[in-house]
């Protein structure tokens, strides 16, 4: 159970954030979570968005190299401790994060993580033997 | 498949014949119209009958770029001007352009030794001829439309750009052969990819390509993308333009048509001739053209000579090919390096396409080498750490090719100067005033 996120090359130069995002808003997607991960030289934009294979044609055809992939969504008490929880499963069982980032949403009292780990079967596992809830694509329409 | 048999497989000893009656000659019609060769002839004392044997032409001394570039416009005519038909000349990116003047003799010859080419790659009459190379003051759209005349073939002449109607004039002509440069064939092979056009929707079968460097590795990305077989061409525009060699079928060194032009390979150091088989830079002794003859010009181009006869039966000369310029070479801590080496070096990795962009800096006293690559869909990755590996065996492999540690950087698709004409592949800012 995971969620498609699309990632996109970005140089770093000025103006490239502005005119991926302006391809989207142009197609009316909407941006749900975004995070840059960024060198001196260029940036991997990750985005989930309501509509993927919309957001991909669009970006392709502005020349954007776009890929797809999946990431493991979950939600944790916006409180102290909240996501602290849920990491301890990962190191338990010693799967690696890739990456991370969160967002909150205006709908719900709990915080919205993305996450990318290692080895993801093993990740998913470990999160329902410890009966965390993984959100699915319909989870976050509702948000 | 020959044009002319009679030339191509003439035996050792008749060519020699040949090309010393020729050069005899080319050096009495140079010295006795040209200002410019009397006077180098004088200077040293040496006169056309001094001319015996092929191996005499080693007293003539060498003409260079800045030679013709000083006669500019018309100074080293050998026949009245209005002799003349047709000029071209090379770009003046270096300083004023070098011209070269045809007469009707000239552009038959010019003809001539494309038609050998056409059919050595095995060109038949009734074939399309798509020619993207440049129309202009550039020798390359002219010349092939010369030979492609000459054969009797349709030559297109629809010159270099507008990639979507380079794509529609493959599917709606069904044209056979495709002339242009080496990167435009390989952009032209990406963008029918990217077009969605199945190969079964084209018809070509030959490509001949020249006018800048390319390596074996970016022949086999233009043969896949395009479904065909490609044929490396040689000529500068100085000698006459292109057609001065080409390969055959066997893909196995450039033919050059050494009844009219006579190659020498010399050491570009101390100017010494080489002998077959010895990497050094190509001179070339025009033997037939009239309007404007040019003795030893040296080409600046690395590449060795091979006597041998070829699988294919023709006798001519081949030149093996061009693996660097004597004044292209880049000399980075000290190293030599060509820019040749660098785009072997990353079309083995995989993932990275044909367009790069060598930017040569010295930001204090040590110079610093970026190596710019544009990203492709087969490198990218979400995740940083297998971003920076392809990073890491890009730096690898031009680390094996060259000994250089260089920085490698990843940039949009499409960002890179795109080579309509001939690529840009190096930005040197090193100061060395």
């Amino acid at each position: 159970m995971t969620v498609k996120q699309i990632s996109i090359f970005v140089e770093n130069k000025e103006g490239r954030i502005k005119k991926a995002i302006d391809t989207l808003a142009k197609e009316n997607i909407n941006i749900r979570a975004l995070s840059i991960a960024d060198t001196t030289k260029y940036g991997i934009l990750r985005l989930i968005v309501s509509d993927n294979e919309k957001a991909i044609e669009a970006l392709e055809n502005d020349g954007f190299i776009v890929k797809e992939n999946e990431v493991i969504l979950l939600s944790v008490p916006d409180e102290p401790n909240g996501l602290n929880s849920t990491l301890a499963v990962f190191d338990e069982t010693g799967i690696n994060l890739e990456y991370l980032y969160a967002f909150v949403s205006s709908k719900t009292d709990e915080a919205i993580v993305v996450m990318r780990l290692e080895n993801m079967e093993k990740a998913i596992d470990a999160l329902n033997e410890n009966n965390i809830k993984i959100l699915d694509t319909k989870d976050i329409k509702e948000l | 498949m020959f044009w002319n048999e009679k030339a191509e497989c003439m035996s050792k000893e008749k060519k020699e014949k040949i090309q010393l009656e020729r050069l005899q000659k080319t050096v009495k019609l140079a010295y006795e119209n040209v200002e410019f060769y009397k006077k180098r002839f004088d200077e040293i004392g040496l006169k056309p009958e001094d001319i015996k044997t092929l191996k005499d032409i080693e007293k003539i001394p060498f003409t260079t770029k800045s030679d013709l570039r000083e006669a500019y416009p018309l100074g080293l005519l050998a026949v009245p001007r209005e002799e003349i038909v047709e000029v071209h000349a090379s770009s003046g990116t270096t300083g004023k352009p070098t011209v070269t003047a045809y007469t009707q003799n000239d552009l038959d010859i010019w003809g001539e030794c494309i038609a050998r080419g056409l059919k050595m790659a095995g060109a038949k009459k009734e074939y399309i001829i798509q020619n993207a190379y440049g129309y202009g003051l550039f020798t390359g759209g002219f010349g092939i439309h010369h030979g492609g005349n000459k054969m009797g073939a349709i030559t297109i002449p629809i010159s270099a750009g507008n990639t979507q109607r380079q794509l529609d004039t493959m599917v709606d002509f069904q044209s056979e052969i495709l002339t242009c440069t080496p990167s435009y064939a390989a952009y032209l092979g990406e963008s029918r990819e990217k077009a969605g056009i199945p190969l079964e929707d084209i018809n070509l079968k030959i490509g001949i390509h020249g006018a800048e460097m390319w390596t074996n590795e970016l022949r086999n990305r233009i043969e896949t993308s395009l479904g065909i077989k490609t044929h490396n061409i040689y000529g500068l525009t100085e000698v006459m333009g292109p057609g001065v060699a080409q390969e055959c079928e066997q893909q196995n060194g450039m033919h050059i048509q050494d009844d009219h032009f006579y190659p020498e390979i010399i050491d570009s150091e101390t100017g010494e001739t080489l002998d077959y088989g010895e990497n050094g830079e190509l001179v070339l002794t025009s033997l037939t053209k009239t309007g404007m003859p040019i003795l030893r010009f040296r080409t600046k181009d690395l590449t060795s000579l091979i006597g041998e006869k070829c699988e294919c039966e023709r006798t001519t000369v081949r030149m093996t090919r061009i693996t660097g310029r004597s004044d292209d070479m880049l000399k980075i801590k000290g190293v030599m390096v060509f820019p040749s080496q660098i785009e072997k070096a990353l079309l083995k990795v995989h993932g990275v396409t044909p367009n790069y962009l060598i930017h040569v800096t010295r930001p204090d006293i040590l110079d610093e080498v970026e190596v710019k690559v544009e990203a492709s869909k087969e490198l990218f990755s979400d995740e940083m750490k297998e971003m920076e590996k392809v990073e890491k065996q890009i730096q690898a492999s031009i680390k094996s090719e060259t000994g250089l540690r260089v920085d490698v950087t990843i940039c949009e698709p499409e960002s890179l100067p795109r080579s309509e004409g001939k690529a840009v592949r190096v930005i040197d800012e090193r100061d060395f005033e």
